[in-house]
């Protein structure tokens, strides 16, 4: 990324608006609804397995998301 | 009898052994100028960078008795005992954040435990104090129930006996090496040791989860088996969630969450990390560790499936259902693989015991013997009185499992996890907010520690047949509501916590109460490795 900045330093703090996307893990595995059925089945997996296993990678790839997108801020 | 599982009891003790000797040798790898620093021999040189971290981390969050027990209640009572999931999907982005502010905080001023921050946070040390022994209290029981996946193991391959001397003598030999080299290398040697450890759990858990599938005919057989045992038994539970415990899967699973790095031993974990990336990484990279504990917990079905029955528990007529994943082991491998198995659940019980020995040895030199028994105690002095203290901690950790009923120690731990959950708004809320009152903070955590103890008093446990303490889902029916819903008693004990802390900071706050002075500034919680005041290895703490 370039910035027009040339300000060597990368403003401090945790206060990114990108953050607010970590709520989305957190939420979504929580939202029994979702996952609580037995249709449809998947690999012979009923659907409240393998779609809970599945969040797993929501998770993963919403914060390797914003560690990366916040990585410069610090 | 042992007789006929030697290849496995042979397998296991090699393992084992050549464990031990890793964690002597440990003391030399990535060696310091001197181990008599309690940032050396406690938080490992706080030199740990993202793949040390995550073996450590991973040894230290996913516990053997988290292997043993969570698919020994899907077995018992199924989808429930899936929540180990979630809580492990929803903890890594809920900690992102809050992790490196605690790593910043704690660099910059060199602390070593939660109750570290709490005193220099809100300038008092009877919270730190309150905040250290409710982290001894809870991690206490917690070592004692590792003890408990290594006896299952243990009890699989026959290797019990008719007196009480014989029966915990193994358990005793293997927790003497065990703080023998805690001992000499302090946190150094769980961190080398769970290389091995996390290698051999996943190789057992890929070969398991491919192979025993196979043997029994697919999952949609073990699904089906978990389906009809459950329709048989419908008081038991069922495959999937129903209206009264849903509430209590979301709320344990979050409530879970919130705990998990409040405990002692996952702070040591996060502050021996070299910087703010490598925690940050660690967040992303972590999950791969839930999606084996995923696996894991279907072994509880793959135990319906084979149709296990669990050995008799200590009481006549009880039965331990802990044993149900080690004898699925025993029943589908070979010995030689069912005994590097049972070694993965052993040395995997070894790991988070000594991390969670030195979690506790560090809260009680740090935050009662320096504070209030030598002021003026220096680094070296404190690191031989952790080492000493680890010491004690394992050997009353001991004393848990030889002289009183496992299940005792199981209601510990339950009890364990909502104390611990206590300490939130102090530990977690204090790295965001200097609001809070001192004494509010104290007057919340003793009404959320009344109210939890209550709540786990008034619940009976059906198949034990004991009246309190029967597990943590709070029927709501007894604050006469008029419905079966069931909810976790820590996170309710936690809201009444939440409640508390705030009225009573307004209260103190109108009444005008002298109020502690805060030691950090907003910067210290986001400076990292490589800034000023921030070095590997302070050599004194810097002055609170």
């Amino acid at each position: 990324m370039t910035s027009p900045h040339t300000d060597p330093v990368p403003p401090r703090g945790d206060r990114s608006p990108l953050y607010w996307l970590l709520l989305v893990p957190v939420v979504v595995p929580l939202l029994v609804p979702l996952f609580n059925a037995d249709d449809p089945r998947l690999f012979g997996f009923p659907r409240f397995y393998w779609l809970q296993l599945a969040f797993i990678i929501l998770g993963v790839g919403t914060t390797t998301l914003v560690y990366q997108l916040t990585k410069r801020r610090g | 009898m042992w007789k006929d599982h030697l290849t496995e009891i042979i397998i296991f003790t090699i393992l084992f052994l050549a464990v031990s000797a890793l964690g002597f040798v440990a003391a030399r790898w990535r060696r310091p100028a001197t181990l008599e620093h309690l940032d050396e021999w406690g938080l490992g040189g706080r030199s740990f960078g993202g793949w040390i971290t995550w073996f450590l981390l991973g040894g230290d969050l996913y516990t053997a008795y988290t292997f043993v027990a969570v698919p020994a209640l899907m077995f018992g009572a199924g989808a429930t005992g899936f929540f180990a999931l979630p809580y492990t999907v929803i903890i890594y982005p809920m900690a992102f954040l809050v992790l490196v502010r605690l790593w910043s905080v704690s660099h910059r001023h060199g602390f070593v435990t939660p109750a570290d921050f709490v005193r220099a946070r809100f300038g008092s040390p009877t919270l730190a104090l309150v905040i250290a022994i409710t982290g001894i209290v809870a991690t206490m029981p917690y070592i004692a129930l590792q003890l408990v996946g290594i006896e299952a193991v243990l009890k699989t391959m026959g290797v019990t006996g008719s007196s009480m001397l014989a029966r915990h003598l193994p358990i005793i030999v293997a927790f003497a090496i065990l703080a023998a080299y805690t001992y000499q290398s302090g946190l150094r040697a769980p961190a080398l040791i769970a290389f091995v450890k996390d290698t051999l759990i996943y190789l057992v858990i890929i070969v398991a989860v491919l192979y025993i599938p196979a043997r029994l005919g697919g999952w949609d057989k073990i699904f089906g088996a978990a389906d009809a045992h459950f329709a048989a038994n419908p008081k038991a539970g069922g495959t999937l969630l129903t209206s009264a415990n849903q509430w209590q899967y979301v709320t344990l699973a979050f409530g879970s969450a919130l705990a998990l790095f409040l405990y002692p031993h996952n702070v040591t974990g996060v502050l021996a990390s070299r910087n703010r990336g490598v925690i940050k990484r660690n967040m992303s990279a972590l999950p791969a560790y839930s999606f084996l504990l995923g696996l894991i917990a279907l072994l509880g079905y793959m135990a319906i499936a084979a149709k296990i029955v669990p050995l008799p528990g200590a009481k006549a007529g009880s039965k331990d259902a802990n044993t149900v994943v080690p004898l699925l082991f025993q029943h589908m491998f070979p010995g030689w693989f069912a005994g590097i198995a049972f070694a993965a659940i052993g040395i995997g019980a070894l790991v988070p015991a000594a991390i969670m020995s030195i979690a506790a040895a560090n809260l009680f030199t740090r935050n009662v013997y320096k504070e209030y028994l030598r002021p003026d105690a220096t680094p070296a002095q404190e690191a031989k009185v952790s080492k000493v203290a680890s010491l004690l901690v394992k050997v009353g950790a001991l004393a848990f499992i030889v002289f009183l009923d496992p299940q005792f120690s199981i209601d510990l731990q339950l009890i364990g996890g909502i104390i611990i959950l206590q300490t939130l708004p102090a530990v977690a809320l204090g790295l965001y907010s200097r609001w809070f009152h001192r004494g509010a903070l104290i007057a919340g955590w003793a009404a959320g520690m009344v109210v939890g103890f209550w709540m786990l008093w008034v619940t009976p446990n059906a198949a034990t047949r004991h009246k309190h303490f029967g597990g943590s889902a709070y029927a709501l029916s007894h604050l006469g509501f008029d419905t079966k819903v069931t909810m976790y008693t820590g996170f309710l004990a936690v809201l009444v916590n939440l409640v508390v802390v705030v009225l009573a900071t307004l209260v103190l706050r109108a009444m005008k109460t002298p109020d502690g002075v805060d030691a950090t500034v907003e910067d210290d919680y986001h400076v990292d490795a490589g800034d000023p005041g921030v070095t590997p290895t302070p050599a004194e703490p810097a002055p609170v």
